[in-house]
């Protein structure tokens, strides 16, 4: 022990230890990259059909929900907020978008777009009641987005008096649900339009700079000019919107509205941001990271399925990964 | 607890006697402290004895801060050794150091502010017999405490409705509740006022007093001079000198600590006052009454006044933070209304608070994201809503080189730069916006001297280019020797105004406690009793 700490004392000049190297390098890289890496041999190695092409395009398409929902979470979470609605926001998206497909007695391309832009709607109102009520009124969003999470599953069962919601044109589903363009699932196109669209708003333009900035320090944003109650409501927005999209893709999916459909959606989103990195606390998190965490969490269920383990048990698991994410995040500083 | 073998060696009490036949409580010996990349900490000895007052003295980076919480267990040694009362130690946690008898107040209270004084004194250690809160104990453990202090405390008052200076009191307390034979102090009194700090001050001498080992740091030289036994100076992480307090001029000690001579400190600014640029006429609102002021272009106002006389809350109304219910605020002539940071902003004012860590900065962003903060628009680095970012960059360049923002590595997150380069980063964002009217509150709280003197420098450049500054300071010697014209402030008025040559420590303090007696009335009054 001591050896070690008198060798690493003496400074020499240009010539850093390995063992700074290496633990700069964790702490610049973290966990995630390594487990992932780790539980992909392991899924490997105890199930061929791991690598299959069809297995790794399945697991591409069931990611994409959760990233489009993650992404949305982690733009709360760097401004310390968080969204609980978002399981709500996409079972109400998911009923409102196939009611109005199905109103129509003759599907056309422009009953799709309405049932779409109706879904997107959800997010919108949503979005804006969230954002509003907790930037105006200074309401914790913890608690604002619990109610309407509630209000929004109230509405959806409503509208579909419990059952799914059926009669969604097929041109819908076999285009966003289980459609393909050169071989790749469409869903994953808009996958990776949504990173991209992400990186732009968070590294290129003044809002992405600004959320940063109100997570880390609200106060200082405010004394800087930044319209801080404005980016407030554009983050809940963006998250409902992100979530709404992620609702029309499932609708399609599942080829029918379902008022049950988002349930798992707040915990995994919460999940897959904090495993890459993002604070619960604000100001901290890079999107790659985040989108390695959404990876992480797809590979795993996936794998888990492919083991035949039961969801019962893969719930437990979930919920461990969750736990044990925050955890690593609060020890992390102390390493080195 | 303590080894009584060690309590018998010292003499108990010996008043005047010498400190250095006293027992070494605490020893450095070589220690070091290496952080990735950075060595914070390079082969620093030192020693404290009991009864002494060992002041640690260096600018924002030095050290002191990590040799503290090295010594405090909060931070482990990479090399060296760490002597408790002739004892090697290696803590791993403070709650080690604690029960080895060292307590710290550091910077931020580590109190719970819901709880009430008692609560709080025997957090984590609450005396119990068989399990049960002995009520007793605890009421006669802290009336003890705070006898040896020389304090009273309301014991069942929730901490959070006192002052900070009480609570420091209760911070102290704690800790000789731990039978603490090793004392340390960062910065206790960066945010006390003059009678506040005096009283700490006081209880600080009466601990050394009873054979506690105290290590202080400080910025103020007041204290440096009034209260130290030794004091040791680092740089660079590196001991410089350890001086008795006979030794330690003012001068020699500035020079040690940056390592070059400060031959000015203030700069000698011509006053060429021009148009009013800032006018407050009659502004009334919570904590002011009836505040009229102005400020005009090339002209450095300083405002000055206890803690608590509504010298900040003027640089607050104008920023929209705290609210203005009668009067007007003009900037060039045209109405402020309903401030608020964004609109002052554009109408030209732009405000520095007196926290940069709480207010002024996000510490876990990087030094780039905070210089441009807000300003991005105004210093044209984005266009429809999207950063030009080799233009943000070219910006953080030239603000790094003209303010000598060290490390001046954009990338570098907030956190991890001195208070004084924190605090130029903060006077980076407001020049590039330039506006019309600079209000400092507590320009140079908690910065090195070296620092100091470049912050003084910027507000030299604002004022010569036709911008009015506003200084609201506790620092008297500041207000002295910065400001062209003082008001100073009382219970939120303004209780005197002073130009030129009149701006001086007498005529200054004259009006801390209220606006003179009319000075013309006065000698007549003398002659009517004669």
């Amino acid at each position: 022990m001591t050896a070690i700490d008198e060798a690493t004392a003496v400074r020499v000049p240009g010539e850093v230890s390995l063992r700074h190297r290496m633990s700069d390098l964790f702490l610049q890289i973290g966990l995630l990259p390594i487990l992932l890496a780790a539980m992909v041999v392991f899924f490997a190695v105890r199930e061929t059909s791991f690598f299959s092409g069809p297995n790794v395009s399945n697991v591409g398409r069931q990611a994409v929900y959760l990233l489009l929902v993650t992404l949305g979470q982690m733009i709360v979470l760097l401004c310390a907020q968080l969204d609980l609605s978002v399981g709500a926001t996409i079972a109400l998206t998911s009923v409102v978008t196939a009611s109005t497909m199905s109103n129509a007695d003759q599907p056309t391309a422009g009953t799709i777009m309405a049932g779409m832009a109706a879904g997107l709607c959800v997010g919108l109102v949503v979005g804006l009641v969230n954002g509003i009520v907790v930037a105006f009124l200074r309401v914790p969003s913890f608690i604002v987005t619990m109610g309407s999470a509630s209000i929004a599953t109230g509405i959806a069962l409503i509208m579909s008096h419990g059952a799914p919601v059926t009669g969604v044109p097929s041109e819908f589903t076999s285009m966003f649900g289980t459609g393909q363009w050169f071989g790749v699932p469409v869903p994953l196109f808009i996958g990776a339009g949504a990173i991209v669209v992400m990186y732009v708003v968070l590294s290129w333009t003044t809002f992405g700079r600004n959320i940063y900035a109100i997570g880390g320090n609200e106060v200082a944003a405010l004394l800087a000019g930044v319209r801080v109650k404005l980016q407030l409501v554009g983050a809940f927005v963006i998250c409902s919107l992100l979530s709404s999209l992620a609702g029309v893709l499932l609708t399609a999916r599942v080829a029918s509205g379902e008022a049950t459909i988002g349930g798992s959606f707040v915990l995994l989103s919460v999940a897959a941001a904090v495993l890459g990195g993002t604070s619960l606390f604000g100001g901290e998190g890079r999107l790659a990271f985040v989108v390695l965490g959404v990876i992480f969490l797809g590979v795993l269920s996936n794998g888990m399925n492919l083991l035949l383990i039961s969801s019962y048990v893969q719930q437990l698991v979930l919920g461990a990964v969750l736990i044990g994410a925050v955890a690593i995040d609060r020890i992390k500083p102390r390493i080195g | 607890m303590t080894a009584s073998g060690i309590v018998d060696a010292v003499p108990a009490e010996e008043p005047g006697g010498d400190s250095a036949d006293r027992e070494v409580v605490l020893g450095l010996e070589s220690v070091s402290k290496r952080f990735p990349g950075v060595l914070a900490l390079d082969d620093v000895s030192l020693d404290l004895r009991a009864g002494e007052v060992h002041v640690l003295l260096g600018e924002n980076g030095a050290g002191k801060s990590t040799l503290i919480k090295v010594v405090a267990g909060v931070y482990r040694h990479t090399s060296g050794r760490v002597f408790i009362s002739g004892r090697e130690v290696r803590h791993n946690s403070p709650r080690e150091a604690r029960s080895a008898g060292v307590s710290t107040v550091f910077q931020e209270l580590s109190l719970v502010p819901t709880l009430t004084v008692e609560e709080n004194l025997f957090l984590g250690r609450i005396p119990a017999h068989a399990g049960l809160v002995s009520r007793r104990a605890m009421r006669r453990r802290a009336g003890e405490a705070l006898r040896r202090i020389g304090v009273t405390l309301p014991l069942k008052a929730r901490v959070g409705s006192l002052p900070r200076s009480a609570q420091q009191l209760v911070e102290i307390a704690k800790a000789l509740i731990d039978d603490a034979r090793i004392l340390i102090f960062d910065e206790p009194t960066a945010s006390l006022g003059d009678r506040e700090s005096d009283r700490l001050l006081d209880v600080i001498r009466t601990l050394a007093g009873s054979g506690i080992g105290i290590i202080y740091i400080t910025h103020r030289m007041r204290e440096v001079r009034d209260l130290s036994d030794r004091v040791t100076v680092l740089r660079d992480g590196r001991l410089v000198a350890t001086l008795t307090a006979a030794e330690a001029d003012e001068e020699r000690l500035v020079q040690m600590m940056t390592g070059r001579q400060v031959d000015a400190l203030y700069p000698g600014i011509p006053p060429e006052p021009g148009p009013v640029r800032l006018a407050m006429s009659n502004v009334s609102g919570p904590g002011l009454h009836d505040v009229s002021i102005e400020a005009r272009a090339g002209e450095i106002v300083g405002l000055a006044g206890l803690l608590g006389s509504g010298k900040s809350t003027v640089g607050r109304a104008c920023f929209g933070l705290s609210a203005v219910s009668a009067g007007t605020i003009t900037v060039d002539g045209k109405v402020l209304r309903s401030p608020s940071p964004v609109r002052s902003l554009r109408h030209g004012v732009v405000y520095y608070p007196p926290d940069r860590r709480g207010e002024g900065l996000a510490l876990c962003r990087s030094m780039l994201e905070n210089l441009t903060l807000g300003s991005l628009r105004k210093a044209g680095a984005q266009r429809g809503g999207f950063i030009r970012r080799r233009y943000e960059r070219d910006l953080t360049r030239k603000s790094v080189s003209r303010l000598d923002i060290r490390p001046g590595h954009p990338g570098r997150l907030m956190q991890f730069f001195s208070g004084g380069n924190q605090q130029k980063v903060l006077l980076a964002r407001g020049l590039i916006r330039e506006a019309a009217v600079h209000i400092f509150d507590e320009p140079t709280v908690g910065i090195d001297v070296g620092a100091k003197a470049d912050v003084y420098q910027v507000l030299q450049q604002l004022c010569e280019s036709g911008r009015a500054v506003v200084v609201i300071s506790s620092d008297l010697p500041e207000v002295l020797g910065l400001c062209h014209r003082v008001y100073v402030m009382h219970e939120g008025r303004i209780a005197g105004e002073l130009t030129g040559d009149a701006v001086t420590e007498s005529n200054v303090l004259a009006r801390f406690f209220g606006p003179p007696a009319d000075p013309a009335a006065a000698p007549d009054t003398l002659q009517e009793r004669s």
